[in-house]
């Protein structure tokens, strides 16, 4: 038998039909839907300390085909059907005990259900809607009496280096002068310029306010640290950083790591550094306090310190740490602790967490949290951002 | 092969074909033949209809379709649509046979229609143009998408389309509200005191008599389209338009769906028998035809031993080659136009044809295990039908309308046999709130047969 789709093809061409798939606009509103039910579930997608790599712009959430209600009756036990084929009663026609194999579909299968869609959702996006979510209104950088200055542009004069002549100022000048080139009758000549006509562009120093920031990620690798609480500060970072870069134009990041020594470290090796041995926090606090003396005026930057640890400060440490994080604090715009408790949780009663605790009962913008789980990690981003406006508007 | 079967000629069969099928007894209204793309055919299998309102579930009909389609599970040949004149809409990638098979298999349906009681009663009230209806039910719906806000209709849909099994077949399309007041219980007595009463103050005599508001609605409601549109205490009349064009579209496809067995197993005894009849056709067409009849009503995994399911072609041929085998063809037009599936096959599906066909009930557990019952008629009967009463739906009534609006509805479990799924229940409650502006409540039963109330507030 011979296809003759080429003969019908002939019988309806061009009908009203071929324009839009009316399947196709529908499905295009159900992903929509998919992408607004998405974003209702976020802290779970947060949550998802698979999802993020870094340089990734974009997050794979698995989600599954939106249902569209009906009365159902309650899934029973057991049900009943009628098939056809040569059976004796008692027969036993599928067993999942005896044969592990195909799981065929049931009576009246097809559930809906088993198809899952890949959404691609922008990073960018994301954030969107965790500061829509949040609703903090955009953090308000510190803009500090700045040395920064910067020349700009402004006006014109007769004298000026010949790179900063402005030819078509001068132009319009010799114009005025003599009247349009091409208006005179006398084509053989060239406009001359005269001293008079040429202009210069001027500059003017401007002193810039300070709209940098740098954050400080802090991160306790010492033997104590499994690779798991690791991943947890690692999700955590992320997100805050992610944040921040949307309300500073430039965003600087600098990462440190210590065990009972500190060590600073590019982004990428940072989150593969492992330590061994025991935790020493002012070493870490100090190095930090190091690289702020040393590369960020506190004046021009805004300055925060985020640290990740799981609380266990060696004892003898307690006076030497709480004098490194006191000065930290006063330079920092933030100061927040992440205690990574996966397994027990303390509730920051650790040495550390002690530590933070008197940072706040002494007025200072910082603030701790626990974080025991993935699905704490959206607790925390927004426990530090909405505490970070909370101060803000505490001390305006 | 030898010469290909051109498109003239099917068209010429179309008409001989008419010829034979009118020739054979069969009556029905002119139809109208379209060879249409396959991706319009697969639309118009996931919306029902050629033209239809938009909603996002049958986009994820669609994909579903889709996936099917490119597994190679369902082939679509024909869409027929009754009314007069009918549509038929056939797949552009048919070939010549097929588009043989399919013309007389349409015929059969257009007959079917065309005389059954059931498909007549609805056409008569839903007119017989439905495909033009369901046009202008998607252009009006188009239209409150520009007015209102594609938000605000898509929630009217979400709740209308959700209830859409939920009819009341048995009571008219256009339907007056209930009487506002209960039957005049006027004392009959008419003797002097009263006359003389009466005519010493006209006005307390009448509060005498005042009649009795009665409770709305009066009788557990089944057509909850019908109810919500007509009491929703602030619904809005676009609103209320969706709601009764969805619910019309329901009155259209009932019958549809609950004469599935019989309605295709007459089309395809027609498209058989013409078939068998057309002299006319080549032998080669013929041939290829037949091939393509015994593929559809053939029943499912026919190479296999054991199918857990019964092709619904397959069983409804059967039936009527066994009816007209033994009762000639009057006694089976009779049978076609008073049945519907569920007298068809209590009546019909006798005690030989069930052993013929080797039907069987199983059980099957939610583990996977399945296990043969028993062969036993009745309960056959009754297994098959049941997932075909009150539309596939579970049986939902509007209880009664509280004073505070709130909208009372109860689940018949005793029925149904178990309580309703929950979450699925609240969400549906959640779709219907959002038009009735009023608390809506349900009861129904869990999974201990214990009394549970859901609501949306």
């Amino acid at each position: 038998m011979s296809e003759s789709g080429e003969a019908t093809g002939a019988l309806s061409l061009e009908k009203w039909y071929d324009l839009f798939s009316r399947g196709a606009r529908d499905w295009l509103r159900h992903d929509e839907k998919v992408r607004e039910s998405v974003r209702e579930q976020l802290p779970q997608i947060i949550a998802g300390g698979d999802v993020i790599d870094e340089n990734a712009r974009t997050v794979r959430v698995p989600v599954r085909m939106l249902e569209h209600y009906h009365f159902r009756l309650r899934r029973a036990g057991e049900s009943q059907g009628v098939g056809q084929g040569e059976v004796k009663p008692g027969d036993v026609l599928q067993d999942p005990a005896a044969d592990q194999g195909s799981p065929e579909k049931g009576p009246g299968g097809q559930d809906h259900g088993d198809i899952k869609l890949l959404l691609e959702i922008k990073i960018d996006d994301i954030v969107d809607w965790l500061w829509e979510e949040m609703q903090l209104p955009n953090l308000k950088a510190r803009i500090g009496p700045s040395d920064s200055s910067d020349w700009i542009r402004e006006g014109w004069d007769r004298r000026g280096p010949r790179s900063r002549l402005d030819r078509r100022r001068s132009v319009k000048e010799l114009v005025k002068r003599q009247g349009s080139p091409s208006a005179r009758r006398s084509p053989g000549r060239n406009p001359t310029f005269i001293d008079e006509d040429l202009r210069y562009r001027q500059l003017a120093r401007r002193r810039q306010p300070a709209i940098h920031a740098v954050v400080f990620f802090l991160l306790d690798v010492s033997g104590s640290m499994s690779d798991r609480d690791r991943k947890l500060a690692k999700t955590f970072f992320f997100w805050v950083v992610q944040g921040l870069r949307r309300e500073y134009r430039s965003l600087e990041t600098v990462f440190v790591a210590h065990t009972t020594e500190a060590w600073e470290f590019a982004e990428p090796e940072f989150f593969q550094v492992t330590g061994t041995g025991g935790t020493v926090a002012s070493t870490g606090l100090n190095k930090v306090r190091e690289i702020v003396d040393a590369r960020y005026n506190p004046a021009r930057h805004n300055i925060y310190l985020f640290y990740a640890s799981d609380g266990d400060n060696s004892v003898g440490d307690h006076a030497e740490a709480r004098t490194a994080l006191l000065d930290v604090a006063q330079k920092a715009c933030y100061s927040g602790y992440v205690e990574v408790a996966s397994g027990l949780s303390r509730q920051l009663a650790t040495e550390t967490g002690r530590l933070f605790g008197e940072l706040v009962s002494g007025g200072q913008p910082a603030g701790s949290y626990v974080i025991n789980d993935f699905d704490d990690v959206w607790g925390a981003v927004r426990h530090f951002f909405a505490s970070e406006q909370a101060a803000l508007e505490a001390a305006p | 092969m030898s010469a290909t079967p051109s498109v003239g000629d099917w068209q010429s069969y179309v008409q001989r074909l008419e010829e034979l099928a009118v020739r054979s007894g069969l009556s029905f209204h002119p139809v109208e033949f379209e060879a249409v793309p396959d991706s319009f055919m697969m639309e118009i299998a996931v919306y029902g209809l050629p033209v239809r309102m938009p909603h996002w579930s049958f986009g994820v009909r669609y994909i579903y379709q889709l996936i099917q389609r490119h597994m190679g599970h369902s082939r679509i040949f024909e869409v027929v649509f009754p009314g007069n004149p009918g549509h038929a809409y056939l797949a552009q990638s048919n070939g010549i046979a097929e588009n043989v098979l399919v013309t007389a298999h349409v015929l059969g349906h257009a007959d079917f229609s065309h005389n059954n009681l059931l498909f007549r009663r609805c056409q008569e009230q839903v007119s017989e143009h439905i495909v033009e209806h369901a046009a202008s039910h998607a252009r009006q719906i188009q239209q409150a998408i520009e007015s209102f806000g594609l938000q605000r209709v898509e929630a009217v849909l979400d709740a209308a389309l959700a209830l859409e099994q939920h009819i009341d077949i048995d009571r008219r399309l256009r339907r007056e509200r209930y009487p506002e007041y209960l039957p005049d219980s006027k004392i009959l007595v008419d003797d002097e005191f009263r006359r003389r009463f009466a005519a010493l103050d006209p006005v307390a005599a009448g509060a005498f008599e005042a009649r009795k508001r009665a409770p709305i609605p009066p009788h557990p409601e089944r057509d909850l389209l019908w109810f919500i549109a007509t009491y929703a205490p602030e619904m809005e009349s676009w609103e209320r338009d969706i709601f009764l064009a969805v619910r019309e579209e329901s009155f259209y496809f009932y019958p549809v769906f609950a004469t599935q067995i019989m309605n295709e197993g007459w089309a395809s005894y027609w498209h058989a028998r013409l078939l068998r009849e057309a002299d006319f056709i080549p032998q080669q067409a013929y041939l290829d035809a037949i091939k393509c009849h015994s593929d559809v009503v053939r029943p499912i995994a026919a190479g296999e031993q054991v199918a857990l399911a019964v092709n619904p072609y397959h069983l409804g041929f059967s039936m009527w080659e066994k009816i007209i085998e033994t009762g000639g063809l009057e006694a089976a037009r009779e049978i076609m136009q008073q049945d519907d599936d569920f007298s068809f096959v209590r009546n019909h599906l006798t005690r030989e044809l069930a052993d013929e066909l080797g039907l069987f009930r199983f059980n099957a557990r939610s583990d996977g295990h399945i296990k043969v019952l028993d062969h036993d008629l009745h309960t056959l009967q009754d297994s098959l039908l049941a997932p075909k009463y009150n539309f596939g739906a579970p049986s939902v009534a509007v209880a009664y309308l509280r004073n505070d609006g709130t909208l009372e509805l109860q689940h018949d479990h005793a029925t149904d046999g178990r309580g309703l799924d929950l979450e699925r229940g609240r969400k549906v409650l959640e779709y219907v709130r959002q038009v009735w502006r009023r608390p809506v409540v349900l009861r129904t039963v869990d999974q201990n047969g214990s009394a549970l109330e859901l609501s949306a507030a």
